[in-house]
């Protein structure tokens, strides 16, 4: 019997998922009962955090960027929440902000807050410096970054037209899961324009210290965006094999320096 | 045409069907996004009355989307089966309630295939909760690959052992706790991180190489979409179900990157594969109320008749399985554990009526306004439902979708107090492991036959 509690204690260490929780009858236990109630209303508590925009802002500028602040027309957290629409257009008075900073750059990257800052104020910094080597040795021109609030993924899109880019990258808060409220979502979009669908972007997902490291979520964004560039489309006919080139060794050349590689 | 309905002093006019079917809908967060909600309760009844004295062959006659200018449409019309139709042609929206709660599950089979969509969601908008659960009990629809679904008295459960970066050694430890606890006859599902073709290959590997060295009487799914699935296919790996999310109109589906051409073509070479020896159900299809809006793509539909269609795109595979992942897509569709409630009952419903293996991923995201109480209440009503099958995930905590859905636990509750059974070949396996009593209930202990059966597992 203790063999077995043993092994499931080294099961549960190779996920973070909640396994060998063990039963109370056809129930959980009263400790897992307590213990999801507990992440449940940590999570709802993310949700409503707002994002650190100043912060950010600073953190990238200090990776040698610009930065441009810039908000959706959701006024706040609760309409937000039920109005995605309102989350997918740009403020107007950002417009010509933008349209001002236009300089024809290969890609634009926008950090958005989603539905969780947590997310973006734990990652994005650090995957823009994963990233940057890289851009830097492919040639690409990046725009500044745009930091953008009450943001939803397709705001990239009249974003990156007002920039007039070719690809936008969003770095967006995922919804918070009950393990995971800091999870990052990077979406490409090639040829970004409003009207854009889903289907046209390519996603990288659950990018955080526990999940996909900025390293590796930054040679992803790397490799796709060439082959983006390279075919003129993203989205479900850009194929992400990233893995391959990974496991090719072309990582040992690519990947920067990390602690978290 | 437009439709009236006096109510007193006042007359509530609907412009036409979708108008009248929008309006009749019980209130929901993403009808009122999209602006085709009732403005007010009393219009939301008057449009319930009106409703139902519309004709069924009415709403067979006025596409809600034109014929010319939607594929889907175009599917359910040219697919429909005039022939069944007939026992209901004569019944309004009204008779065809009480038509369904009093029939018989043989005269539910036989009308399926003359049930459109629009049929489907008509009727189930004048229909209160336990009118959904009373028809769709009565419904069943069963199918087979490597062992048999949807049996009456049985609930199957999908194991969904997510891994955040599709680890293979966490997901086949969260596989282990799954069979441990009895579920996984549905499928071995993963939703993985990467969309690459390369991990892919290696998760549909690990799950035919676990489902063939234990025997066990189930199918695997990597749950990517329809064109990576054909090129795994094409590269000679083990696919056993193509999956794929749909929904309800052409352009929502282009939104999702399909077409009912795409989805031929990878059905036609899952079944050139013939690797189900009980049947050749290979398909797996998930859904969603809100999906069609969230891709623009509405055409003033409401969001409940929308996903009826998406249920018309699935029919024509068979597949094996079905899901509306009821909660997932967030608080601007369903707002709370109420919304939610309704629309799963609603969706399995539907679903039912129209002869496909409807299962429900009872499910909330942290954003939404419910909780595990709304998700125990959806839960049980499902169970006497009569509900294909339920996703079980570990602690309900998907640790790569970031969402709750139904745990391993949730389904022992669900066959302790509704006494649902396993379908028969997997509940046969688990009691031949030692896993479970005569009649399935699970034996005392932490899985210790199985870790001795398989050590490998537990590598």
């Amino acid at each position: 019997m203790s063999d077995t509690r043993e092994i499931w204690a080294r099961l549960a260490g190779l996920t973070p998922a909640r396994i060998g929780l063990g039963r109370a009858g056809s129930g959980l236990p009263t400790r897992e009962v307590l213990r999801f109630g507990l992440d449940h209303a940590q999570a709802r508590d993310a949700v409503h955090a707002p994002m650190d925009a100043e912060a950010l802002a600073g953190a990238i500028a200090n990776l040698g960027f610009t930065t441009i602040p810039v908000a959706s027309q959701a006024p706040d957290r609760a309409t937000y929440l039920r109005r995605p629409d309102l989350g997918r257009r740009l403020d107007p008075a950002d417009l010509s902000k933008l349209q001002a900073a236009a300089e024809a750059a290969d890609l634009a990257l926008v950090v958005a807050d989603g539905l969780s800052a947590r997310a973006v104020h734990e990652n994005a910094a650090p995957l823009i410096d994963a990233f940057k080597p890289l851009a830097e040795k492919a040639g690409w021109h990046v725009a500044p970054v745009v930091i953008a609030r009450q943001a939803r993924v397709a705001l990239g899109d009249a974003i990156g037209e007002a920039l007039e880019v070719r690809a936008v990258a969003v770095l967006i808060g995922e919804r918070p899961g009950l393990s995971s409220p800091d999870s990052l979502g990077i979406y490409l979009t090639f040829g970004p324009r409003i009207g854009r669908s889903d289907a046209e972007r390519n996603c990288i997902s659950n990018v955080r210290m526990a999940g996909l490291t900025h390293a590796r979520a930054a040679f992803k964004l790397h490799w796709l965006l060439a082959r983006a560039l390279t075919l003129g489309l993203s989205g479900v006919t850009l194929k992400d094999e990233s893995d391959r080139a990974l496991e090719a060794g072309v990582a040992s050349q690519a990947l920067p320096g990390s602690t978290t590689g | 045409m437009a439709y009236r309905h006096v109510v007193g002093p006042r007359t509530h006019v609907f412009a036409d069907l979708a108008t009248l079917m929008a309006k009749a809908t019980p209130v929901r967060s993403g009808d009122r996004l999209a602006g085709v909600a009732a403005e007010s309760a009393e219009e939301n009844a008057a449009a319930r009355w009106c409703l139902a004295e519309v004709p069924l062959s009415e709403i067979l006659a006025r596409p809600l989307i034109p014929y010319e200018q939607d594929d889907v449409t175009r599917l359910i019309l040219d697919t429909h089966d005039a022939a069944a139709f007939r026992e209901i042609t004569h019944l309004t929206v009204g008779d065809f309630r009480e038509f369904l709660l009093t029939a018989t599950p043989e005269v539910l089979t036989r009308i399926a295939p003359g049930v459109t969509p629009e049929i489907a969601a008509a009727v189930s908008k004048i229909m209160r909760n336990q009118d959904l659960i009373s028809v769709a009990r009565k419904a069943r629809v069963v199918t087979r690959f490597r062992n048999t679904i949807g049996l009456a008295g049985t609930l199957a459960v999908r194991l969904q052992p997510n891994h955040p970066t599709d680890d293979p050694k966490g997901i086949t430890a969260a596989i282990l706790d799954g069979l441990t606890l009895g579920c996984g006859d549905a499928v071995i599902g993963i939703n993985p991180a990467s969309d690459s073709v390369q991990a892919l290959g290696d998760l549909l590997q690990l799950l035919d190489g676990l489902i063939q060295k234990h025997a066990i009487p189930t199918q695997a799914c990597v749950l990517t979409h329809v064109t990576t699935t054909l090129a795994a296919m094409e590269r000679g790996l083990p696919v056993d179900l193509v999956f794929q999310s749909i929904a309800g109109t052409e352009k929502a589906n282009a939104g999702f990157g399909v077409t009912l051409d795409l989805l031929r073509e990878a059905h036609e070479a899952a079944l050139a594969l013939k690797r189900g020896p009980l049947g050749d159900n290979c398909m797996y299809f998930e859904t969603g109320q809100g999906s069609a809006l969230s891709a623009d793509a509405h055409h003033g539909i409401d969001q409940q008749t929308l996903e009826a269609r998406a249920y018309a795109v699935a029919r024509p595979f068979r597949p094996l399985l079905v899901n509306t992942v009821v909660g997932f897509i967030g608080p601007e569709y369903l707002y709370d554990g109420k919304e939610i409630i309704r629309a799963g009952l609603e969706d399995h419903f539907c679903g039912k009526l129209m002869g496909v293996p409807l299962g429900v991923d009872v499910c909330y995201t942290n954003h939404a306004e419910a909780d595990q109480d709304d998700m125990d209440t959806l839960l049980t009503l499902l169970g006497a439902a009569g509900c294909t099958y339920i996703m079980g995930v570990p602690g309900a905590d998907d640790v790569m979708l970031n969402y709750q859905s139904t745990s391993f636990h949730d389904s022992l509750y669900l066959r302790e107090v509704l006494g649902l059974k396993r379908a028969p070949e997997f509940e046969a396996w688990l009691h031949g492991i030692g896993l479970t009593d005569e009649a399935g209930v699970l034996v005392p202990g932490s899985g210790a036959p199985l870790l001795a059966a398989a050590p490998d597992l537990a590598a």
